[in-house]
């Protein structure tokens, strides 16, 4: 019966919705490996405990804070030495990171100084007899990948969104864990954190994304992606890559090949034509609009609902619709 | 600056892909390959940084069959100095393995920097990077989208869900570049591509680490039902919201 370890990530002091992803995946794993415990590892500047009573409601047994008043920003060489000292230590069967711009950072240096292989942003990952299974997604979405882990602990990260944190009331005993290294020592440091808008959700998190393109015709006109984002309520914006590239919208703003990868339960594509590059980072939402005035554009192949013709008059429209059934619950 | 760019031979991300017989990789046949797009982008990142610095060294390399010279090849046409091919028959998914080959290449060689792309577009895993940076001991910095070099040291940018973490850190280093450091890879001169053919390009057998992790099986994704266009202009509104409520039911 082995345990399972989760790192769960922070930021400001608070838990991000991928740390619970994180200890759910742990849980899940840990009960199919014979029931052991899930350690779930919280660094932090110290309050940073304040965290750990959410991670054991959704399973894990051992939180193990890593408090200094260093470590009040990511340090990725605090975090990978304590984190890899610890999974040596403890004796683990996996470790499980999250597959955010943190944990794509973290992962691999934990996984290089213990010297095993990472199963890197999985979708899912389970128990297979003695053998650690992933589902990878490769190629821009466009392949699915099972990975067999042939290495104890096995290491993965978990794409930010592929499953759903489940509650699961677990101990939760804390122990505290020193730093492997002094943070002092550290020579990569995180100088700024610049936090983008208040209450604005991320596009990894939002439940619907409304994304626009080339067809908008103007930067200006994204305010009509904005107001249609505004009346759905937990709607983030995207955009194309000719739009960023164009300097319309901020590059953290593209989804596609060379952007962010999305898969929210809605997705509204206003103005894009639905190239392959941008394609690979949408595909796999759940339902997607498309509002086009092209109907021969590749969006409405890809799209569960189209609309033909012309956005400046379809989206206020739909604005207003939305905002309307909303209203009436 | 001395500065070694690790790069990718991937197949063009537009083609439709088929999977093999043995049912654990891609069929290879007919497909078009290119750099992989992030590659490209720290080609042109080191060509930037040497213009701007005053010169030095721009080694790619390249790990893989004979097939990744072509890639090598148009990166000492944008201007790279020379290349060294790291040759295994094929190349393995599991990053831990690639970087023990490149690792062992890069640790005597005296570089200032170290660039990858943040991932590959085929495999799309991102650990390679981070992985070198372990095994060599450097400092280690991923998905930068804004970077400035000074002396010893350098001060990078990299966008977060939802913020930036903006981060200083010594030289030398192993960055991992993502979109926005550069505006775009430069295309190779009629002259690059002439003298690229000059340039020396050094074959070496690849020292690869043991494989833990394995592509076991390879599928396609599951058909997407066809999407129907439910009509034209702003009256077409009304029906898609009643279909968003009752048949998607998300609103």
């Amino acid at each position: 019966m082995a345990n399972i370890f989760a790192f769960a990530e922070t930021r400001g002091g608070e838990l991000r919705k991928v740390a619970l992803e994180c200890v759910t995946a742990a849980r899940k794993l840990a009960d199919a490996t014979g029931g052991g415990e899930v350690h779930a590892m919280l660094v932090g500047a110290p309050g940073v405990e304040s965290q750990a009573a959410s991670l054991a409601a959704h399973g894990a047994d051992v939180v193990l804070v890593v408090a200094d008043a260093a470590l009040a920003q990511y340090s990725p060489e605090v975090a990978a030495a304590t984190a890899a000292e610890r999974i040596k230590a403890g004796g683990y069967r996996a470790g499980v990171f999250s597959a955010s711009a943190q944990g794509l950072d973290l992962a691999p240096r934990v996984a290089a100084k213990l010297g095993q292989p990472l199963a890197s942003d999985v979708v899912s990952v389970d128990a297979d007899g003695d053998s650690i299974v992933a589902r990878h997604p490769m190629n821009t979405n466009k392949l699915f990948s099972t990975l067999t882990i042939a290495a104890t602990p096995a290491l993965v990260s978990l794409r930010p969104g592929a499953i759903l944190p489940v509650a699961n009331t677990a101990a939760g005993r804390v122990e505290n864990v020193a730093p492997a290294l002094a943070p002092a020592d550290a020579r990569v440091k995180v100088v700024e954190l610049r936090e983008g808008a208040k209450g604005k959700l991320d596009l990894a998190e939002a439940p619907v994304v409304v994304a626009g393109g080339r067809g908008l015709k103007a930067a200006e006109n994204f305010k009509l992606v904005e107001e249609l984002a505004d009346a759905f309520g937990n709607a983030a914006v995207g955009a194309t890559r000719a739009v960023t590239d164009d300097g319309w919208r901020p590059h953290s703003e593209q989804i596609g090949q060379t952007g962010r990868t999305v898969s929210p339960d809605l997705y509204v594509a206003v103005g894009i034509s639905g190239a392959i590059q941008h394609l690979a980072g949408m595909r796999s939402s759940r339902t997607i609009i498309a509002i086009n005035k092209d109907k021969e554009a590749p969006i409405f192949k890809a799209a569960d609902y189209g609309i033909v013709g012309d956005a400046f008059e379809i989206v206020p429209a739909l604005t207003d619709a939305v905002r309307e059934a909303r209203r009436n619950g | 600056m001395k500065i070694a760019v690790c790069i990718k031979r991937v197949p063009d991300m537009e083609q439709r892909f088929k999977i093999a017989g043995n049912g654990t990789s891609v069929d290879e046949t007919g497909l078009k390959y290119a750099m992989s797009d992030f590659d490209e982008w720290a080609v042109e990142a080191a060509l930037q940084l040497n213009e701007k610095h005053g010169g030095g060294e721009i080694v790619v390399i390249s790990l893989g069959p004979d097939s990744v010279q072509e890639t090598i090849r148009k990166a000492l046409a944008m201007g790279a100095d020379r290349g060294v091919q790291l040759k295994t028959d094929s190349i393995p998914f599991d990053g831990a393995a690639i970087a023990a080959a490149l690792a062992a290449e890069l640790k005597d060689g005296g570089y200032d920097l170290v660039l990858f792309g943040k991932l590959a577009v085929d495999s799309s895993s991102g650990v390679t990077g981070p992985m070198v940076a372990e095994l060599l001991g450097l400092p280690c910095v991923t998905a930068v989208s804004s970077m400035d070099v000074n002396g010893g040291s350098a001060r990078a940018e990299r966008a977060l869900e939802g913020a930036v973490e903006v981060v200083e850190f010594p030289l030398p280093a192993v960055v991992t570049v993502d979109q926005g450091l550069v505006a775009q890879a430069r295309y190779p001169a009629l002259k690059g591509i002439m003298a690229a053919k000059k340039k020396p390009l050094e074959v070496k057998p690849a020292q690869l680490g043991s494989i833990g992790v394995q592509v076991t099986k390879m599928e396609l994704p599951p058909e997407r039902a066809p999407g129907r266009i439910i009509g034209e202009g702003a009256a077409a509104v009304p029906e898609l919201v009643r279909l968003l409520r009752e048949e998607a039911k998300v609103l």
